[in-house]
């Protein structure tokens, strides 16, 4: 099995550790990984902005570096979803392609590998952010909405690492208020969402905030970082890949 | 062509500088919606409920104009008059012209956002006709001279010292007043006065059923019931989306309204009206005002299934953060946001952007309208008909030269971590959206590309 690991441009600039527990993490599952050197970016900044016109050249280099494997996985679910909805291009069949074999970490995991047992140990109080692209999106995890059976796909990961202790938030899926451009455009609501959403982990005692997505992530770590805390965040693969 | 499209964002900024009145509006609202959530996980057939209500609201949008035929043959037959309005102006000057005809200056109005999206108490108070909203939030804020906030709970921005310097200002309440019961006691002295003299009354329409010619009026005060009952003419407004095909659909949407909007299993009155009473007037005022417009997009015309229960609102997070009024349209929040560009583009440019695409409006909506994917739909009709600032268009450009050249995205790259370890000032600074509130990442010295090189590339 072939898979070709996606890593979004933020992920590859910013947090370069994500990418290589990712990478890690596959390969120890016994996943022959390949990472394409000329990847970029999914688009979807300018996506989500209204520029979806301006994606074209975006899309040609995702379909050039990712025609062909098995699979596609990558260590974000808003990017994931992002390629999975909007991926076109010249080669539309190679695009459409794409769009069936791409898979959020967790996801390939449970659903793919069906994964059921991870050497893996984090002694800490952990809380998990539900990001939304990922969990309505993606259907990484039932909706507060929805009258429907519970179930999540990160959980189920994260009950597999030993003496970690997974605290239960107030409001299990509420936004983080990162939303892409929207951090910059609509600063003052997007930091106050952030705000109230650390603030939901805090009132719970986490030692630190996990997900499955890095810009969630990245707004919250921001906010706590601004608040002296110390409280950190840890993508998802880096605990699961994590080892005393 | 090209304008700013930041007054949501503006409007936001104001609203978050008190940081407690935004705490509180926050959990008001998450309080509806969690008990909004406690009433539909007693239902088993939630989701089933909801499919059937969109399945009837599919039907309606596909044959619109044969069931508004059908219902205007059956009202005429009850006795009811039958007046279409192609807008906002003529809604208005039909109902203006009802008013005249009845010898009346004025008139009691139940709740209708109808009515607010065409102006139509600015427009009757020019004309000299005295207007009195009965729904007891929408004449709060009336007397403020404010429009409404949220479309199920008008006040909901308002706390109950605001309500109590209102009461006092305008119904001679003691000054200071919060209680609640003393409050409601005064706003209803005041409202029964309204209701025993006023000759016309106008309600809003929930549902229209094209099989019988009757509407259906539901509100938890009794209000629209008061008025039309003791008024000699009574004028229901309505949008054309509002019709139904039979009243055996009116269980689905009974059912679901309520529960949606505020965790009720039903409203405290559901009104059936079919015919006037003897000696009584009964018109009805069908509008359109841009409805075909939008009935004629396919990516947009879903939005006209909208049954108004707010739930929407209620969940989306940057609406609990920004208030209503941010949204500067009749309709607030996530719904009101995809409906108002099609009213006016050009000064709802901004509302599709005031969102972060979480989709848990998409979720809540009981007649499964798909929100947050015609937010992003309607980014792109804006953006591309040129109704985004410049600015942002030539920022786009060039992040779209950048992201697209794996050249030029490594050099950018580089530079950009280079930028923030070495010389951090130069983002870390007031002009810097992000910095304001949060910290920024702290950049490695290589990307994972060049670890990647360096460690696993034989």
């Amino acid at each position: 099995m072939k898979v070709g690991l996606f890593i979004p441009c933020y992920i590859d600039q910013f947090y370069p550790k994500v990418a290589i527990a990712t990478l890690k993490l596959l390969e120890k599952v016994g996943c022959d990984v390949d990472y394409p050197l000329q990847q970029t970016c999914c688009g979807q900044p300018m996506a989500n902005s209204g520029y979806e016109h301006l994606t074209g050249g975006c899309n040609d280099n995702f379909v050039s570096n990712f025609a062909g494997y098995d699979y596609i996985v990558s260590p974000s679910g808003s990017c994931t979803l992002h390629i999975k909805h909007h991926l076109h291009g010249t080669n539309e069949t190679a695009a459409t392609e794409i769009r069936s074999r791409i898979y959020e970490l967790t996801e390939f995991l449970t659903d793919v590998l069906k994964i059921s047992s991870l050497e893996a140990t984090f002694p800490y109080k952990v809380g998990l952010h539900q990001s939304c692209h990922g969990q309505r999106g993606l259907h990484l995890a039932q909706m507060s909405e929805l009258v429907a059976p519970p179930y999540s796909k990160p959980v189920q990961l994260l009950n597999l690492v030993k003496d970690l202790e997974l605290i239960q938030l107030d409001r299990r899926d509420e936004c983080c208020g990162f939303g892409g451009t929207f951090c910059v455009t609509e600063e003052a609501v997007s930091a106050k969402m952030g705000k109230d959403r650390v603030a939901d982990h805090l009132r719970h005692g986490v030692h630190y905030i996990t997900g499955v997505d890095v810009s969630c992530l990245m707004h919250l770590e921001g906010i706590l970082k601004r608040a002296n805390s110390n409280v950190q965040v840890k993508h998802i693969a880096e605990i699961l890949t994590a080892t005393i | 062509m090209n304008q700013p499209t930041l007054d949501h964002a503006h409007a936001a900024i104001e609203f978050n500088k008190n940081e407690p009145r935004v705490n509180w509006h926050d959990e008001t609202l998450w309080f509806v919606r969690t008990k909004r959530d406690r009433a539909v996980a007693q239902i088993p057939e939630w989701e089933q409920l909801r499919e059937a209500a969109s399945q009837i609201k599919n039907h309606v949008l596909s044959n619109m104009h044969d069931l508004l035929v059908q219902f205007e043959e059956n009202a005429k037959r009850n006795g009811i008059t039958v007046h279409w309005a192609a807008d906002g102006a003529e809604h208005n000057a039909i109902i203006h012209g009802l008013i005249q005809k009845a010898g009346a200056t004025r008139m009691v109005k139940s709740k209708s956002m109808l009515t607010e999206e065409c102006h139509l108490n600015d427009y009757l108070t020019k004309h000299g006709i005295e207007v009195i909203d009965s729904d007891l939030g929408e004449r709060i804020v009336q007397m403020r001279k404010e429009p409404p906030s949220h479309i199920v709970m008008p006040a909901i921005h308002l706390t109950k010292a605001d309500v109590g310097d209102t009461f006092h200002e305008h119904l001679g309440t003691e000054k200071g007043a919060t209680d609640p019961q003393y409050l409601t006691e005064a706003a209803r002295q005041h409202l029964r006065d309204t209701f025993l003299t006023r000759k016309v009354a106008l309600t809003g329409v929930n549902f229209a059923i094209a099989e019988t010619g009757g509407f259906v009026v539901c509100t938890n005060e009794g209000n629209a019931d008061m008025g039309a009952h003791l008024a000699d003419v009574h004028i229901a407004a309505m949008g054309f989306e509002k019709i139904i095909p039979r009243a055996e659909h009116l269980g689905v949407f009974l059912r679901l309204l309520a529960r949606s909007a505020t965790g009720q299993p039903i409203t405290t009155f559901s009104s059936h009206f079919h015919k006037p009473r003897p000696g009584q007037e009964m018109h009805i005022v069908i509008v359109d005002n841009g409805r075909s417009r939008q009935l004629g997009r396919p990516d947009f015309r879903n939005s006209l299934k909208c049954i108004r229960c707010a739930a929407c609102m209620n969940t989306c997070p940057v609406y609990r953060r920004s208030g209503g009024h941010s949204y500067h349209s009749a309709v607030a929040g996530p719904i009101g946001s995809i409906l108002a560009p099609n009213l006016d583009m050009k000064q709802n440019a901004d509302l599709p952007f005031a969102s972060t695409l979480c989709g848990s409006c998409s979720n809540v909506c009981p007649v499964k309208i798909d929100i947050h994917d015609q937010l992003y739909k309607w980014r792109q009709v804006l953006m591309q008909e040129g109704y985004g600032p410049a600015a942002k268009t030539v920022s786009m450009k060039a992040m779209a030269t950048v992201l697209e050249s794996p050249r030029l995205y490594r050099m950018a790259g580089k530079v950009g971590r280079g930028v923030l370890r070495f010389a951090p000032v130069t983002v870390e600074n007031r002009f810097n959206p992000w910095y304001n509130q949060r910290e920024m990442p702290e950049p490695p010295a290589e990307s994972f590309r060049d670890w990647y090189i360096n460690n696993k590339k034989a």
